[in-house]
Order: C-alpha cells, then structure tokens, then sequence
C-alpha cells in the first residue's frame, strides 16, 4: 500500500493537496472564494493573463455540447499589470497559492512577461499556456510544433529568479503529447500540464476549444503516455475531472496533481468537494501506516 | 439627471450551491410557476438577483430564472418561486418534473437592483417572465415611500405575468401586448415616454428583452431619470467563473469595457451600457 502524504510536492512546492484549479475556470478567484476557502486547494491558477489587456472574443464564447461545453473565450484578461496590481494581492491575502497562467502573441512578449512575474512577491509558479485551441484567431503564439512550445518555455525560463518553477500547459494530443512534453521538460520547464481543451470549432465554424467529461479519456490516456514514456516527468492531469473517483484515476495514472475546470463551470463546489474527499483518502493513508 | 440618486449597491452576501427540491408546479398561460426549497437562499434574496439550476449531469451549462418571490411554506420554511417559460432542452425538461425532485440551485446570484435614496416616483417595466423581479422590488420601493406605476409587456395575454398581481402592487398599471389580446396594442417602446411623462418618474427599472431595455434607457435618458436595467444574456456558469457572458458597458471612468452579464449584473445602470453592441 503506498501512502499518499496529506501534502503533496509538485515542481519543488509543497501543496496541500494534489487538487488545483484550471486555468479560466476559477473567475478572478473572488467569485470562487463564495464556495469554497482557496487555501485548502493545492493551488488556484489564475485565467491566462497576458502583456497588455485582452478584451476576449465575439459571442457566442461558450456553448454546451453532449458531456461538454466548446469555448472560444478570446482569452479576455485585464492585463499583466492590472492582475498584478488588484488580482494577484487579493489572492495572497486569501492565503491561496498562486500559478500564475501566462499567454502572449511572441517569443519576446513572453520574455516580458516572465521579468514582471520575478519581480511580484507571492507568485508561486508560472503555467506557461502552450496549447490555447483558438490561437489561430485569437493572436496569441501558435504552438503547432514541439520546438515552438520549447522556444516559449526557454523564453519565460530565461528571465526568470531561479526557484520560480515553469508548469508547461500542453495539447492532449495523444500522438504528439510524448515529444511535445520531452522537449519542453529539455527546455526548463518543471513539470507538464496535461492537458488543455481538445482542439475544437462551434457550430460557426470559429475555431473552439472542447472541454468537460467528454474528453477525460482522451486526456487520461494523454497523461499515461507521458508516464509511460518519461517516468520521472511530474504530470499535473487535467481534461473532464468531474469528481473524486475521476481525480483518482488520473493520480493513479502517474498525475502527481489534477486541474479542476469545466467541473467548476457546472458545480462551483466541485473543487473543494474533490480536495476535501482526496484529503479523507491521505488521512486514511496515514492512520494505516501508523496502526 | 434629476435628484435622487439611487443608493450604491450595498454589500452582498455570498451565492449558496445547495441541493433543493422541487416542491410544488403550477402552469399559469405559457408560464410554469416552481416553488424551490433551497436552504438558505430565500435569506439572501433581494429583487433582481437569480439563481442557477442544473438540468441534469449531461447539461454542463447552467439555466438561469428570476427570483420571482420568497415565501414560507408549511413545514419548509422559506422558499422562492420561479416562472419558466419551456423553450428548449432544459426548460422542457424543468417543467417536467415530478414534484420532491431534488435539484442544484445556486443563488442569489449577481447585482440587485439599486434602491433610491428617497421616496420618489418610479415607474417599473416588465417584459414577460422577466417582469418576476419587479413585483418583490414593488414592494421594497414601496415599503419606502416610493410611489410605483408599472408597465407589463408580452406578446399576447398568455405570455403576462399576472395583471391582477401587477394592480396590487403598482398605483398604475399600464398593460400593453404585441398583438392586442389585452390592454393596449404594441410594444415597451410604444408606451414608456408617455408613462415615464405622467409619472414624473426619477427611477425607471426594467427587466425583458434588449431592445425594449435599449427603449426604457434611451426613454429614461431623455425625461432625466435614472434606470436599472435587468439583461438577460445566454450563460454558461452564471457564476462569474467563466467570463463567457460579456456585456458591452461604459465603466465609471467612461472607458469602454466589457463587464460579465452573471457578475457584474444582471443588472446595469442604463446609461452604462453600449446597446447597439450587446450580444456582439
Ligand atoms: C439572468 C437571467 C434570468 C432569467 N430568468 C428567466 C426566468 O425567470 N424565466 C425563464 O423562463 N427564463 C429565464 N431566463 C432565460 C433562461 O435562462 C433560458 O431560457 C434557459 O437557459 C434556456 O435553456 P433551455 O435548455 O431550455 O434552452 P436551450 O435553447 O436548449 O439552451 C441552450 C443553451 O443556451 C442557453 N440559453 C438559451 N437561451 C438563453 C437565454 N435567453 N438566457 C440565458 N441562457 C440562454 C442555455 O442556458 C443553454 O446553455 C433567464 C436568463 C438570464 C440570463
Ligand atoms: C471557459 C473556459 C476558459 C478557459 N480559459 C483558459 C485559459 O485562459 N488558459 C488556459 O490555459 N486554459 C483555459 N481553459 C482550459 C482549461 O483550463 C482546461 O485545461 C480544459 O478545459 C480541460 O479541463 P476541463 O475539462 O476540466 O475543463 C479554459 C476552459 C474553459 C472551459
């Protein structure tokens, strides 16, 4: 029987617990805060923020599908300053961790980004977003190749204090995750998000991202992959964890932690439900190993 | 702007997600009435907020209703009333239900309307099911002196909220329906520069369509009142989580931006919000 510790350790942090938030699904947190204390999740990771403001795309932005939802979101974001200056201190206040999701249209604005993040007090980890399925429209950095996504995450490391860990956020695409996370873990990154929403189209045409339990197979058997192929890769899983049982599966499957996302959209309480019921499991663990 | 400013919304308190139960359907026209037990959320109420409820594991998407009133019910204490239209999967689906059917309600969600400071003429203006909130906010305005006239709009006399219920709580009631079957022929924006003119209205509130509260700010805008305006705009969370819901707003510091329709409404000020560009 392994013991599976109340706190967990992920990229050289340690979280108290394997449960965090996925990135665009948490609001600006204080909308989250109503169902839930943010400090008993491993972490809340911020709506991918970028240089300057983004106001998001045209509507419809979300549409619900059989077991998920399309969003073509446009990343709307107040900018990197803004966050820093409202968002981010209220979150610390909270006593929350913070990965803070970053998203930019270049190589250089990523680099940007990075020397602002060093600088703000309380930032627990970057999430570097590598696989935003409507980037084609929406400007930001097209990663369609592995290098491209190593280029980002060299770029963000670069600039970085050393001790800030770099999460990449990658496309669950089964045949490309292996690679894609080989060169990104190469380029400096601590550890890989697997995975984002499924590149998609609404029913428009417009190019969408798919999310929710509908793609939780494809992303589990994304992450055993990875596992499989780089066993000393740390994989934070992510793609239609909707409960308890499903978040076991994925740490079952080598995820060292779980992003909560579409899950949130349906049951603001789904996350602090899952972490509070994971949290039973750790201390059932423990009374075992002491009995 | 004449006087009476309207009080800066007060502090809320926050939403709840709690297991409700359906406990009584009545159909009233093309309405449903539900009445939902909901711990704690009937506490929390104010006129213009509304809860969430999911329609199944499948349906990821949350359905959004009006809080249409809140009242006790013999062995379950407080509960609030809905008015569903059934118009597509959820709806239909909703208004189904057996009676005892639990349900994930959560709410009160998103800004109230803003009271006036002072007991001032007020005209209300309710297109549908969306006039549901208006008739708890009667009260509230009237509880404080306010003198409240109202106008009750729909596409035919099946589609009204009740006109008995509206002359109880308004001093005037101006009906008005697409196709005449009751009260005056025609539309919000036939009828509300002469009610707001005859009123002397400082408030005007109205919750319906975006082109009749397109009508109800422009026409506020020009007789000098203030007005709170209630959008309905399709959801996905309805809790802010999202930022799927855009509205196209003027913030305080007159810089266009857009603001969560869940969040940051359902209710707006009139005058805040760039009409031609809602649902863009
Ligand atoms: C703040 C607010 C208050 C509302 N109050 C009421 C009320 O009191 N009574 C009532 O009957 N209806 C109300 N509505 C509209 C109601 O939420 C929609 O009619 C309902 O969501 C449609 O769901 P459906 O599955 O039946 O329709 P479908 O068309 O099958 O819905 C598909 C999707 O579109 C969304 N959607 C479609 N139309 C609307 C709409 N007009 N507004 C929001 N989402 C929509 C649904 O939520 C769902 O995600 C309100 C909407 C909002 C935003
Ligand atoms: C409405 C919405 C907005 C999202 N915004 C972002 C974002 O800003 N950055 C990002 O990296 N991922 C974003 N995502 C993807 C999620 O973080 C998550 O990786 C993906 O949806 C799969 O997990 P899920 O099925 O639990 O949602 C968004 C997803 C949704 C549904």
């Amino acid at each position: 029987m392994s013991v599976a510790p109340a706190t967990i350790e992920l990229a050289g942090l340690r979280l108290v617990g394997p449960v965090l938030t996925a990135a665009g699904c948490g609001g600006t947190g204080r909308e989250l805060a109503a169902y839930g204390d943010l400090d008993r999740l491993g972490a809340f990771v911020t709506r991918s923020i970028s240089l300057n403001a983004r106001p998001g795309g045209p509507q419809p932005r979300i549409l619900e599908t059989p077991s998920g939802l399309v969003h073509a979101t446009g990343l709307p974001n107040p900018g990197i300053d803004q966050f820093l200056a409202t968002e981010l201190p209220w979150l610390l206040q909270q006593g929350a961790r913070v990965v803070v999701s970053i998203v930019a249209g270049s190589l250089g604005e990523y680099a940007e980004l990075a020397r602002r993040l060093g600088r703000a007090p309380g930032v627990s980890a970057i999430e570097v977003n590598l696989s935003s399925p409507d980037a084609t429209v929406s400007g930001v950095f097209d990663v369609r190749e592995p290098f491209h996504a190593a280029g980002a995450v060299s770029a963000v490391h670069r600039d970085l204090p050393r001790g800030l860990p770099v999460l990449a956020k990658l496309r669950p695409d089964v045949l490309r995750v292996v690679e894609t996370a080989r060169t990104v873990l190469d380029a400096g990154a601590s550890a890989v998000v697997v995975g984002n929403a499924l590149p998609a189209a609404l029913p428009d045409g417009r190019p969408a991202g798919l999310s929710g339990p509908a793609v939780r197979p494809l992303s589990l058997r994304c992450v055993t992959e990875v596992r499989d192929a780089l066993p000393d890769a740390q994989i934070v899983g992510a793609g239609g964890i909707s409960s308890a049982d499903d978040a076991r599966s994925f740490l079952a499957a080598g995820a060292v932690a779980v992003q909560i996302g579409t899950a949130l959209l349906h049951d603001p309480t789904s996350a602090a439900r899952i972490a509070a019921e994971l949290a039973v499991d750790a201390a059932h663990d423990h009374e075992r190993m002491d009995a | 702007m004449t006087a009476a400013p309207i009080a800066q919304a007060a502090g809320r308190l926050a939403p709840l997600h709690v297991r409700g139960e359906l406990l009584a359907g009545r159909r009233v026209g093309a309405f449903h009435h539900l009445t939902l037990a909901a711990p704690g959320v009937p506490e929390r109420f104010r006129p213009g907020t509304f809860v969430a409820l999911s329609v199944g594991e499948t349906h990821l998407a949350r359905r959004a209703f009006w809080i249409h009133q809140v009242k006790p019910m013999g062995g379950h204490g407080a509960t609030i009333q809905i008015v569903v239209e059934p118009v597509g999967v959820g709806t239909r689906w909703l208004t189904g239900l057996p009676t005892g059917t639990g349900l994930d309600v959560t709410g009160p969600l998103g800004r109230a309307f803003a009271l006036p400071k002072e007991a001032v003429s007020c005209v209300l203006i309710g297109e549908e099911y969306a006039a549901a909130p208006l008739f708890p906010l009667a009260e509230r305005l009237r509880e404080r002196g306010c003198r409240v006239s109202m106008i009750v709009a729909g596409r035919d006399e099946a589609h009204l909220l009740s006109t008995l219920e509206a002359k109880r709580s308004a001093r005037s009631v101006t009906v008005v329906t697409r196709d005449g079957s009751i009260g005056q022929k025609g539309s919000v924006a036939d009828v509300v520069g002469d009610v707001l003119r005859r009123e002397e209205a400082a408030v005007v509130y109205g919750a319906g369509t975006v082109s009749s509260l397109h009508a109800v700010a422009a026409a506020a805008e020009e007789h000098g009142a203030w007005s709170q305006t209630a959008i309905e705009q399709p959801l996905t969370c309805a809790t802010g989580l999202c930022h799927g819901c855009a509205v196209p707003v003027v913030g305080e510091d007159g810089a266009p931006r857009l603001a969560r329709a869940c969040a940051d409404g359902p209710v707006f000020r009139g005058d805040r919000v760039r009409w031609d560009e809602v649902g863009k």
